[in-house]
């Protein structure tokens, strides 16, 4: 049986090949495609899912995304450590 | 682009009626478009370019059994093309080894199976077709063999339901990534076998706490969707989102649909991707417009606090149970009817169960196999 994936900051996230997540040129929206679902992240999901390419880690996200948004560090990443496990707990994000 | 309305998210293309089980629980029509009556494939690539130009996200391949189509393979990949993401709803007794993969290449992204059941025979005897739960988990364990995600459907009644633990254990086994416990609708052919299938209230208490367990323990590791039938809902099931809000539904012979059980209401004239096109029909077609909303409401609905979670529940039921297609569902418990439907579902269920009558494409019924 495989085992859930626990995100932690050091984790290097990964959106899967059978997830899509792209920005619908009619609707003109970023939207997360996966079997039988569509979700629409809102800003600041977007921001995070754009770095999920398998490259860099959720703390590395989190540190870039702090500057941007003039927030601390921490907050960020225990939010992004949030909304993430969500989505892999669905199936829709990787490790790397 | 719709100027009035969002586009809908998703199109159920139900590509031919024919289907090689027998299922008593089938929701589809009772009459079923014959084969000659089909849309031809040129009409559906023309349907998937104008689903595309709408901003239409998904495609659901089904039917009846979608792969006795020939041309399921030229659909897929003009869907894949033109960026829907693609979903394949099988039996999958008539899938190869082969054709999967063939269908992979062209841009399959995922595959929903049903099951009848977890265990060998009575999942054979609730379809009626021999060998089809054998070649279910043989083409399932090929779908995750080739990297696809894989949906396990299993429809539950009364004559399976205690497999319910089995059925997750099973869909773990396959790897899946999501089970949908699809408890039966009682829609077209079905109602027809209620009797047959009704759980008993016993049976779906032990199944929810069954759920809820499976899904702590299997957090990360399979999802698992359940819905209580609605004969022991106290509210109605917002069915498809709402009407007409984010779903479509094309039947093999091009009517569009709000749901794929809205042509049990007889006096609707739907339209037809053969005279119109899917963005006319959407924003245009006369039963599409007639429940949207929450104008149409009867009271309670329109002061409920629940009408844009609900949206008013299923219209085909409404119909189906109270004989007024603009009752409130019965499922709800402010309908006046709740109770008395409540009551005969919870007497159904505690007689014996009848028979199957199987249904067959030809309409006629079957010889069932034996218990």
């Amino acid at each position: 049986m495989k085992e859930r994936l626990l995100l932690k900051s050091e984790t290097i996230p990964i959106i899967p090949k059978h997830v899509r997540f792209e920005f619908n040129e009619v609707r003109k929206e970023w939207v997360l495609l996966a079997p039988e679902r569509a979700l629409y992240p809102d800003k600041i999901a977007i921001a995070v899912l754009k770095k999920c390419d398998g490259k860099v880690s959720i703390q590395m996200i989190g540190k870039e995304l702090a500057e941007i948004y003039k927030a601390p560090v921490e907050k960020i990443i225990e939010d992004i450590i949030v909304m993430l496990q969500d989505l892999a707990d669905k199936g829709f994000l990787k490790e790397c | 682009m719709l100027k009035k309305l969002e586009a809908p998210l998703a199109i159920l293309g139900e590509i031919s009626h024919r289907c090689p089980l027998s299922c008593a629980y089938c929701s589809n029509p009772i009459e079923l478009i014959e084969k000659n009556k089909e849309l031809d494939t040129d009409t559906w690539l023309r349907i998937i370019d104008e689903a595309a130009d709408l901003g239409i996200h998904q495609i659901h391949f089904s039917g009846g059994e979608p792969t006795v189509r020939k041309d399921l393979e030229q659909m897929v990949e003009h869907a894949h093309k033109r960026k829907l993401y693609t979903n394949l709803i099988t039996s999958a007794v008539l899938l190869t080894r082969e054709r999967l993969e063939k269908l992979k290449k062209l841009g399959l992204e995922h595959v929903q199976v049903s099951f009848q059941d977890s265990e060998n025979e009575n999942a054979n005897r609730i379809g009626n077709f021999k060998g089809g739960h054998e070649k279910k988990l043989e083409i399932a364990k090929l779908v995750r063999e080739f990297d696809m995600p894989l949906t396990i459907n299993a429809v539950m009644h009364r004559q399976n339901l205690h497999h319910l633990d089995d059925m997750i254990k099973m869909s773990v086994d396959l790897d899946a990534d999501r089970l949908e416990v699809a408890n039966v609708q009682y829609y077209g052919w079905a109602l027809k076998n209620r009797a047959a299938f009704m759980p008993t209230k016993n049976q779906l208490e032990a199944s929810m706490e069954i759920v809820e367990k499976a899904r702590k323990d299997l957090k990360g590791i399979l999802v698992i969707d359940y819905v209580l039938p609605d004969y022991y809902a106290k509210r109605p099931k917002p069915c498809m989102g709402g009407w007409g809000r984010q779903f479509l539904n094309i039947s093999p012979e091009g009517n569009v649909l709000p749901c794929h059980a809205a042509e049990t209401i007889k006096s609707f004239k739907f339209d037809n991707v053969k005279d119109k096109s899917l963005s006319w029909i959407w924003e245009n077609s006369e039963p599409f417009n007639k429940f949207r909303g929450t104008d149409w409401m009867p009271s309670p609905c329109k002061t409920c606090d629940r009408r844009e979670i609900d949206w008013g529940g299923c219209r085909c039921q409404a119909l189906a149970l109270t004989g007024d297609i603009n009752a409130v569902d019965p499922t709800c418990e402010f309908s006046p009817l709740h109770e008395k439907i409540f009551g005969s579902a919870a007497e159904e269920s505690s007689n014996e169960a009848p028979e199957f009558i199987y249904r067959l494409y030809s309409n006629k019924e079957v010889e069932p196999i034996k218990k």
